[in-house]
């Protein structure tokens, strides 16, 4: 098990040295979605529309955070549940997306689709959100600002850390 | 608020006693982790998690005690969306098919149960989306039994897998009918952790299912571990002769619940 430095945008020689089991310490911009946001830009993909943000090399957050606090960036900030989003994980791959993170089990299509396209799914532990938080040093609605704690946020990071839980070999952290 | 930033004192407890009996490395950093995210949103006033949950209410009053001036519903509502608003709490309620959010958290979830006595006790919990979603009811046949009760709730634990958050408290609502065994389910997460269930048979019955569940392996955030759940709380009521209704409530590590008694 190694330690990477990951500093976005992600390029595919980066991802092709994670092995699931491996820490890494996410540097640099991130993009929060989870399910409405997920709804919304696949429906703008439809549309002919461009994402809200560049995928190529880009992170997935799935986080729906709580409000600032005065004199901070964020709230609260940890992963959601990944699951949810798996019918439309494999379609953000497949633009160039090169991480997702969030907490649980992926399906059978999202693991494909990450060896397809050379792409990891990341976790970060849940329920630990204000721990998370302090790795986060800015946050920026990008979109969808109606949807609340689900619009899309760009994160500035610093060595938030995450664990490599499906890489692009097949490989496998949860054992269950 | 108070109870979206501060662990209970026997979730803290139960949770350094995990730590100290783990021994796989990944296991004993996710709750190393868990202890030090309590510790800094107890100090910062933080929620600990950014589910912040439905609101949900169990209300106990007694048949002789009375109200005046107003609605208890309205002012358990209006305290809620005062309280996840000041304390920057998220809003996750949304209607089921626009998938609007209704931006304040309302409504709170109310269970309303007449007691003997004059007293009110209100009791609140943030219930998180991400173990609600792995909870599962089922109707089992009397001929199951208690090892049927057993096979669901373990079968249920391993294929949730990671995605309640454990180690989790394992809720089970057994008996009642199709609608009261979940509400049984969750009322039982509400016993705190060091308190045993008041009937020695059903206290036994509870450490036999933990036991086993911890064998399964799942372990913290399920990176492999011993420690699965921190308890199982059973509740139960008398049922049908033809059923055996059976409700598994899973409840994350992050079990934000707190009471009061007017």
């Amino acid at each position: 098990m190694q330690t990477h430095t990951l500093n976005t945008p992600i390029s595919e020689a980066k991802v092709l040295e994670l092995k699931s089991g491996d820490k890494v310490l996410l540097n640099g911009t991130i993009y929060t979605a989870r399910d409405a946001a997920h709804k919304r830009m696949l429906e703008a993909l439809d549309q002919g529309l461009e994402l809200p943000f560049e995928p190529q090399g880009a992170v997935i957050y799935y986080v729906g955070p709580t409000p600032a606090p005065p004199g901070r960036p964020i709230g609260s900030a940890g992963p959601t549940t990944s699951y949810r989003m798996d019918s439309y994980a494999p379609r953000l791959y497949g633009l160039g997306v090169k991480a997702s993170m969030g907490k649980g089990k992926r399906s059978p299509e999202v693991k494909q689709s990450l060896k397809d396209n050379k792409a990891v799914y990341l976790g970060a532990t849940g329920g630990a959100g204000a721990l998370l938080s302090q790795c986060i040093v800015s946050a920026e609605v990008v979109a969808y600002e109606d949807l609340g704690p689900e619009a899309v946020r760009a994160l500035v990071v610093k060595d938030f850390p995450a664990l490599v839980i499906n890489d692009v070999y097949g490989g496998e952290l949860y054992k269950i | 608020m108070h109870t979206a930033s501060h662990l209970p004192a026997d979730v803290l407890q139960a949770l350094h006693k995990a730590r100290e009996s783990e021994e796989s490395d990944s296991a004993r950093e996710v709750l190393e982790q868990l202890l030090q995210n309590a510790d800094l949103a107890g100090r910062e006033s933080l929620p600990l998690c950014q589910d912040t949950g439905v609101a949900v209410f169990f209300v106990e009053m007694g048949e002789d005690c009375r109200l005046e001036g107003g609605s208890l519903g309205e002012t358990l509502n209006a305290a809620m969306i005062e309280a996840y608003d000041q304390a920057y709490l998220r809003k996750s309620m949304a209607h089921p098919f626009t998938r609007k959010n209704t931006g304040s958290n309302a409504p709170a979830q109310i269970h309303y149960e007449l007691v003997p006595g004059d007293r009110l006790k209100v009791s609140f919990m943030a219930k998180g989306g991400g173990s609600e979603n792995m909870s599962r009811c089922t109707m089992l046949t009397p001929a199951q039994g208690w090892p049927g009760i057993k096979d669901f709730v373990l079968r249920r634990v391993a294929e949730a897998g990671p995605n309640p958050c454990p180690p989790t408290i394992v809720g089970l609502g057994i008996g009642g009918s199709f609608d009261q065994a979940p509400v049984l389910a969750k009322k039982a997460l509400f016993r705190p952790l060091d308190q045993a269930h008041p009937e020695p048979e059903i206290a036994a019955l509870e450490a036999e299912l933990l036991e086993e569940i911890n064998q399964l392996g799942v372990g913290p955030m399920g990176l492999g571990g011993r420690t699965t759940s921190l308890g199982v709380r059973i509740n139960w009521s008398y049922c049908h002769i033809a059923s055996l209704p059976l409700a598994v409530n899973l409840q994350c590590h992050s079990s934000r619940y707190s009471e009061v008694l007017f």
